[in-house]
């Protein structure tokens, strides 16, 4: 096996690497004793630098309407309240929407059974009348209809950029550097300046999220066609297939399964923006979550959570069902079946059309003010029970962990911060990962926030070392274990779009407010996403390989140790970044229960128009980290020389 | 699996059509299209607090009920509803505080919104302290000895000083300054949202736990817990003229109310409404107890406050 001699090849230069490492860390806390308070550029709350106040200006003379914008927005309203008018909305002269609960029901499981199975078909169903059940029937269908426009749109988008990535390298590596930006960007950032382009309205949220949400497709369906195996491409060429005929035949449908992952989370982050669009007016279950949010009722704020989630699961397994069914054309039984199925779902319709009952959901079966009361009541017994504890947690780990890390980054003057952080990118990843480094180093200075972005730094660092910890466990384990995926799938889909703002208050009553609370909650965001991929790799470890590694008597630790992790690099990489990129994506929620610097300066931009600039200039701040960060873990990636081995694909056209 | 199926769907849909048919259709109840009158319709910005909503609320419920307006309500926070008057999407700001940057842009240099009169509710912004504080440290209340007891106030995030939390960066805060200026041995820490400072007034009153924080009146927490003020050097005309050497107390706000130009000059009755919308801090509390404490919704709490204030309504519609 090639990883054999790979590793022993590390094991040479490692104990090399880590000596120098070593000693520059220990250069660095001497360097920190005697430099200590100098030079660290320290910007007070409401101090503003020249950049900032001449991005305050820039703000207003962009918001200029345009014929460009105006075309956009008009496309992109007409679609959602087409969506809207379809299935939430009073429209066209009726007091109800075009289709009532249950024609909608009724054509979600359809389709749900002709494009994936009848097991999702009934999870689609019970899953859609629960969300009516909870009585939230019409703002989950506002929801929904956001949520489809920003996904269909986002999927126009994306699908077409991906595979333009995954075939070009050129494209790669823009992409790469746009995605990056597009989903560190704190989304506070462009909302204000979206509302201005695109007036209030859905327009502007569909936008927001669809920025927000593009990403995971465009990464992953690149990912999955560069990771088609040389052989099968060059088989297919040899048998004289064109171009297009390689890309159609056998490039897209061996990623299809890694597409569709894609498509999933695209689904996911359009969910989970529901919150934050609904702070421009968007409709649906974020204004129930925000609303409650003002009167800390925690019960409210989780019934329209756990809706979000709810939605999350069903188009979660639906598109997955839709992804693993295999393709071939239908047999005359499943046929006349799909059209006795169409048949019924429109007479559901009909119903739903002519019927009161079956149009509003009857509200004599609502279950959301228990629901409520009992999440309430829940909260109050953890708060109860383990209050004390989490605050000596909180105290420990703020003072023997965090504290000194950020006293490193703060205090140092921020050459020496500089230096030390180049040097160290250049001792893991050589000049690719110190040359990104620099560079970010330096635009992180003229964007005067350098102090608050190293009181992130800190806290982004411990956030991200504590996920990717988890998530390589959970993701591992659930790799090896069909079982143990369809359970913890369900608690993954709730942590990643159960709206960050419905746990923040119990996480504020058990944590207070604190950077630890910031770091708890960017935890129970990333860990979800980051264990999916790790276990999506780990899954896609051919059978034959882990199998010759059992013949041999490997033990379970030296298969994963030797065979899998090793084997599923790529994947762990791109769960590594994934998992740093959501952790920064959770900074400016952070700012919201304590963790202050970058996240504050963010929020407070949105807030008050004369620190608009300042707020940029934090949003460009989060995303320098993320790049810089990114890169040198690339880097450090790419220089264990097995590595270089397994980069397929960079030949392949 | 495709039989049970299919058996499942017929069951289903006989089911369906023998027991739907009966039961109400659609538009049978319809009332008559309310709306249309002389009134139209207005865009009412409804900013992110208990107190703006109850103003909200009742402005739209008298709207509706009384001169058939149609109230288009938008939830945004005030930056974006300042924004929305040049955009043309929104018409009425029920609740405006301060904002005097924004007054000029858009009132005195766009052009695109007039000022419509105070609402009578005054605004007040200060630093607070957690009643058991007060019954324990009487003293506390008076800024002089706030040194004398920052040791009390040291958390994990303040350093070694004594912590003074700040709240929702909506918010414009001297405290920094104020700090500074009053040689306070305490750290100025952003919780950064509202949501975070009330839980932390929660838990400081229920555990005993010192707090001093930025607050403000009216607001709805206060009929949960009355949270008391810290006097800070009296406030005087112009002693917050240069903000990097105030060293004083803020400044009492007359809350009022902006329209967009375009709504101004309609003629419509709605803008007579809300020209003449006005009442008391204890009314305001008194709706948004309705709609915070006892969660009604916007419209039944305003329902409820209407119907024991008719006079007030009535001076409001001029009759």
């Amino acid at each position: 096996m090639a990883s054999i001699t790979g590793s022993v090849e590390i094991r040479v230069r490692r104990p090399r690497r880590g000596v120098l490492v070593g000693v520059l860390l220990i250069a660095w806390l001497a360097a920190w004793f005697v430099l200590r308070g100098i030079d660290t550029l320290s910007l007070g709350g409401q101090e503003t630098t020249r950049l900032h106040r001449w991005l305050t200006e820039q703000a207003d003379v962009l918001g200029r309407g345009n014929a460009f914008f105006d075309a956009i927005r008009i496309a992109v309203d007409q679609l959602v309240v087409l969506l809207q008018n379809v299935i939430a909305q009073p429209s066209y002269g009726r007091p109800v929407p075009v289709i009532g609960w249950l024609g909608v029901v009724a054509i979600s499981a359809y389709l749900a059974w002709a494009f994936g199975n009848w097991k999702v078909a009934i999870l689609t169903a019970a899953g859609l009348s629960f969300l009516g059940v909870q009585g939230l029937w019409q703002e989950s269908m506002d929801t929904l209809a956001l949520t489809l426009g920003a996904v269909l749109l986002a999927l126009l988008v994306g699908i077409p950029l991906g595979i333009w990535a995954g075939l070009s390298n050129r494209a790669f590596k823009v992409a790469t550097l746009v995605l990056d930006l597009m989903q560190t960007l704190p989304t506070f950032v462009y909302l204000a300046p979206l509302t201005l382009f695109f007036a209030i309205g859905p327009a502007a949220a569909t936008i927001a999220t669809l920025i927000y949400a593009a990403p995971p497709v465009v990464r992953l369906t690149a990912h999955a066609l560069r990771s088609v195996p040389a052989e099968s491409v060059e088989a297919a060429r040899s048998l004289g297939s064109t171009r297009s005929q390689t890309l159609l035949k056998v490039l897209l449908p061996m990623s299809r399964s890694t597409v569709v992952v894609g498509i999933n989370q695209t689904i996911m982050a359009a969910l989970s923006m529901v919150t934050v669009a609904a702070l421009i007016d968007a409709p649906g279950l974020g204004q129930t979550v925000l609303k409650a949010l003002q009167t800390l009722d925690v019960g409210v704020a989780f019934n329209a959570g756990l809706a979000i989630v709810v939605l999350a699961i069903v188009l979660d397994r639906v598109t997955t069902a839709a992804g693993d069914r295999p393709w071939r054309t239908a047999s005359i039984r499943r046929k006349v079946l799909l059209g006795l199925g169409g048949l019924g779902a429109l007479v559901a319709v009909w119903f739903s059309r002519t019927y009161l009952w079956a149009a509003e959901f009857p509200s004599d079966v609502n279950l959301g003010p228990r629901i409520a009361v009992a999440a309430t009541d829940v909260t109050a017994w953890v708060q109860d029970v383990f209050g004390g504890f989490t605050f000596g947690v909180r105290d420990a780990v703020t003072e023997g962990v965090l504290n000194p890390l950020q006293a490193l980054l703060t205090e140092s003057p921020w050459w020496l911060v500089s230096v030390v952080i180049v040097a160290l990118a250049f001792l893991l990843g050589s000049w690719r990962g110190a040359l990104p480094a620099a560079v970010c180093l330096g635009l992180l200075v003229g964007t005067g926030v350098w102090y608050d972005a190293m009181v992130t730094l800190a806290s982004t660092v411990l956030a991200t070392v504590v996920v990717v910890a988890v998530g390589l466990v959970l993701g591992v384990w659930a790799g090896r274990n069909r079982r143990v995926d369809s359970w913890i799938r369900p608690v993954l889909d709730a942590g990643q779009t159960m709206p960050p703002f419905v746990y923040l208050v119990p996480f504020l009553a058990l944590f207070g407010t604190s950077r630890f609370t910031a770091i708890a909650a960017a935890v129970v965001f990333a860990v979800p996403v980051t264990t999916k991929i790790v276990a999506d790799g780990i899954r896609a470890v051919p059978v034959a390989t882990v199998e010759a590694a059992n013949s041999v008597g490997s033990s379970s630790w030296q298969v994963i140790s030797k065979v899998q992790l090793p084997v599923a690099r790529r994947a762990i990489t791109l769960a590594v970044n994934q998992g740093l990129i959501y952790v920064l994506s959770m900074v400016v929620v952070g700012g919201l229960v304590g963790a202050g610097a970058l996240g504050y300066d963010v929020a407070a931009g949105f807030a008050q128009s004369e620190l608009y600039g300042k707020g940029l200039a934090a949003g460009l701040a989060i995303v320098l980290l993320g790049v810089m960060l990114d890169r040198i873990t690339q880097a450090a990636a790419r220089r264990t020389p097995k590595f270089r081995r397994t980069v397929r694909g960079d030949d392949k056209w | 699996m495709t039989n049970k199926l299919r058996s499942a769907g017929v069951l289903t849909a006989l089911a369906l059509a023998l027991t739907g048919c009966g039961g109400a259709k659609v538009g049978e109840t319809e009332q008559p299209a309310a709306g249309a009158k002389e009134c139209g319709t207005f865009n009412l910005t409804v900013s992110p607090w208990v107190g703006y909503e109850a103003n909200a609320a009742v402005v739209a419920y008298v709207a509706t009920k009384d001169l058939g307006c149609k109230v288009v309500k938008k939830n945004l926070k005030e930056e974006i509803a300042w924004q929305g008057f040049s955009t043309g999407e929104v018409d009425v700001n029920l609740e405006n505080w301060g904002h005097e940057d924004l007054k000029k842009k858009y009132i005195d240099e766009q052009k695109v919104a007039v000022a419509a009169g105070s609402t009578g509710v005054k605004g007040v912004i200060g630093w607070y302290v957690p009643p058991w504080m007060v019954q324990q440290y009487p003293d506390i209340t008076d800024w002089k000895n706030l040194n004398k007891y920052a040791a009390l106030f040291k958390t994990s995030e303040s350093g070694g000083k004594g912590q003074l939390l700040d709240g929702d960066p909506s918010y414009v805060t001297n405290d920094e300054a104020l700090v500074k200026n009053l040689a306070l041995n305490y750290k100025v820490v952003q919780s950064g949202s509202e949501t975070a400072l009330i839980q932390a007034f929660r838990d400081a009153e229920k555990n005993k736990k010192p707090l001093l924080a930025y607050f403000y009146e009216p607001q709805w927490f206060f009929n949960e817990l009355k949270l008391v003020k810290i006097d800070l050097p009296p406030y005087k005309a112009g002693c917050d003229a240069d903000p990097a050497k105030i060293a004083c107390d803020y400044p009492p706000y007359d809350l009022d109310k902006i329209v967009s130009k375009k709504f101004a000059d309609s003629g419509s009755p709605a803008y007579d409404l809300v020209k003449k919308f006005a009442w008391t801090n204890e009314d305001q509390n008194q709706v948004a107890k309705y709609i915070a404490v006892d969660k009604l919704t916007p419209d039944a709490a305003a329902e409820k406050w209407v119907n024991e204030n008719q006079t007030k309504v009535n001076a409001w519609l001029g009759k």
